[in-house]
């Protein structure tokens, strides 16, 4: 079973329902001590960082433990931003620290919010994504990039940790992967078959800790 | 690059699709659930229901059609008509969709964009702002076209903006229904007043009337209704049009159409 995080930032219909498609076994934890036996972890998320103040610090404890033990955890959208150190958007509120960075607004050269279908750059192999388009990850070729769709005014730098990037005023962090920890700037639930696959990815890589 | 986008809006009365002629005279077009199905098989990038009637008759969008258009569909999907309070954007997004769009409530009631963005995230309220062509301003109009408010578009835009709302669903009544392309010139105004994004809607007949309002209208994104109703491969035909031209597009992968693969 994986734990669907729901700490109110967001409807939560469209993710439950892309999980569905792809067979995914979820539940919502009403507490923190509910996660222990979750072979994962998804922390979703629309809006404003400072919506994470709502994960307390018993929740981010169990969490990190989860992650500690090696169950994979996945962060959607604010949920990926949430893996991070922070965000500008909301100072005071830290992320969780497992990805080195710090979010930022995106250029004010372009509209903002990002909004809509944008290209994926795949920069190194991963489990999120080697299943997603199976020929571009591996031909790695500049053009027929999967397109995902984005909705987000602040985003995350591009490290080590990223294995896709996407472009918008400036490149950014648009899927990351270090360990058991995985996350995506965008919409998997809403970014059709490519979406899927990748969400079905995830829900395979927790399969292996059931 | 990111992509512009087709939108393919229904326009639904009864559970049915029909399409206007400048809001009036409905002629039906087919069932939402299957028609969606076809449009995302041929690579739409977005979903638009619109319950036209009601507003008018003070109901509230049909649950069931949203329900049954979200059910098998991966993409984005905005429900509109009838969101006048709190409840009816929760009935509608907890039915499926991704946002509501709020047009006469929004009017009305200009604080329940605030207040519906700080409960679900900007991302989730569309304003659908209809406006009409007089002299050099643009009049809004609510209620479906019916009713003249004292509004400008590119001003209440702005407001709109700046209350929160996440997009901007433009229509150009003028255009609405003929076929005659859509107003560019207002696009423009709106696009450029604005930093979040503008839908153009009203108008589209042709493949090049898109090719125009991505370019000299500077809309992010293009509804339309009865254009990619009525023929078999129009999304991706015009998307393939599009491209040539140099206008950025979610294209389908190459050997298959998009909705085919798993």
């Amino acid at each position: 079973m994986i734990a669907l995080i729901d700490y109110g930032a967001g409807n939560l219909t469209s993710v439950r329902k892309a999980l569905a498609a792809v067979s995914a076994e979820v539940f919502t934890p009403s507490s923190a001590a509910e996660l222990a036996p979750a072979a994962g972890v998804i922390v979703p998320g629309v809006g404003n960082f400072d919506a994470t103040r709502a994960i307390d610090n018993e929740w981010r404890t169990a969490i990190l433990r989860g992650v500690d033990r090696g169950v994979p955890l996945f962060g959607i959208c604010l949920g990926m931003q949430y893996l991070f150190e922070g965000s500008d958007e909301a100072p005071g509120v830290p992320g969780l620290g497992l990805l080195r960075g710090h979010c930022e607004l995106l250029p004010s050269t372009v509209k903002v919010p990002h909004v809509g279908w944008n290209a994926l750059t795949i920069t190194r192999p991963s489990t999120l994504l080697d299943s997603a388009e199976p020929a571009v990850a591996s031909a790695f070729r500049r053009k027929d990039e999967p397109q995902v769709y984005f909705t987000h005014s602040y985003a995350a730098p591009v490290t080590a940790d990223c294995v896709a990037t996407s472009e918008h005023g400036a490149r950014f962090a648009a899927a990351v992967e270090r360990g058991n920890v995985f996350g995506v700037q965008f919409h998997p639930e809403k970014s059709s078959d490519a979406g899927l696959r990748i969400l079905r990815a995830f829900v395979t890589r927790c399969s292996r800790n059931d | 690059m990111l992509s512009k986008r087709l939108i393919a809006c229904l326009d639904v009365r009864d559970g049915a699709v029909v399409k206007g002629v400048r809001f009036e005279g409905l002629t039906g077009a087919g069932d939402p659930a299957s028609l969606a199905r076809r449009y995302n098989a041929e690579g739409i990038d977005e979903l638009v229901i619109l319950d036209v009637t009601a507003t008018i008759e003070r109901r509230r969008a049909l649950a069931d059609t949203v329900r049954a258009v979200a059910a098998e569909l991966f993409i984005p999907l905005t429900v509109g008509g009838g969101i006048r309070a709190e409840e009816d954007a929760e009935a509608a997004l907890d039915a499926g969709a991704d946002k509501v769009a709020l047009n006469s409530a929004a009017l009305a009631d200009p604080a329940l964009v605030t207040r519906l963005a700080s409960r679900y995230g900007s991302q989730a309220v569309v304003v659908a702002i209809d406006a009409k062509r007089n002299g050099d301003r643009f009049d809004v109009y609510a209620r479906s076209g019916q009713a003249q408010t004292p509004r400008e578009a590119v001003e209440w835009a702005v407001e709109a903006a700046e209350r929160g709302a996440g997009e901007i669903l433009l229509t150009s009544i003028d255009r609405d229904g003929t076929r005659s392309g859509f107003d560019c010139g207002l696009t423009s105004a709106v696009s450029s007043a604005v930093s979040i994004p503008v839908i153009a809607s009203g108008g589209a007949g042709t493949f090049e009337h898109f090719h125009e309002v991505f370019t000299d209208g500077r809309a992010d994104a293009a509804l339309a209704a009865s254009v990619f109703h009525f023929s078999e491969h129009a999304v991706a035909e015009l998307k393939a049009f599009l491209s040539e031209r140099g206008v950025p597009m979610r294209l389908p992968p190459k050997g298959g159409s998009h909705g085919d693969r798993k």
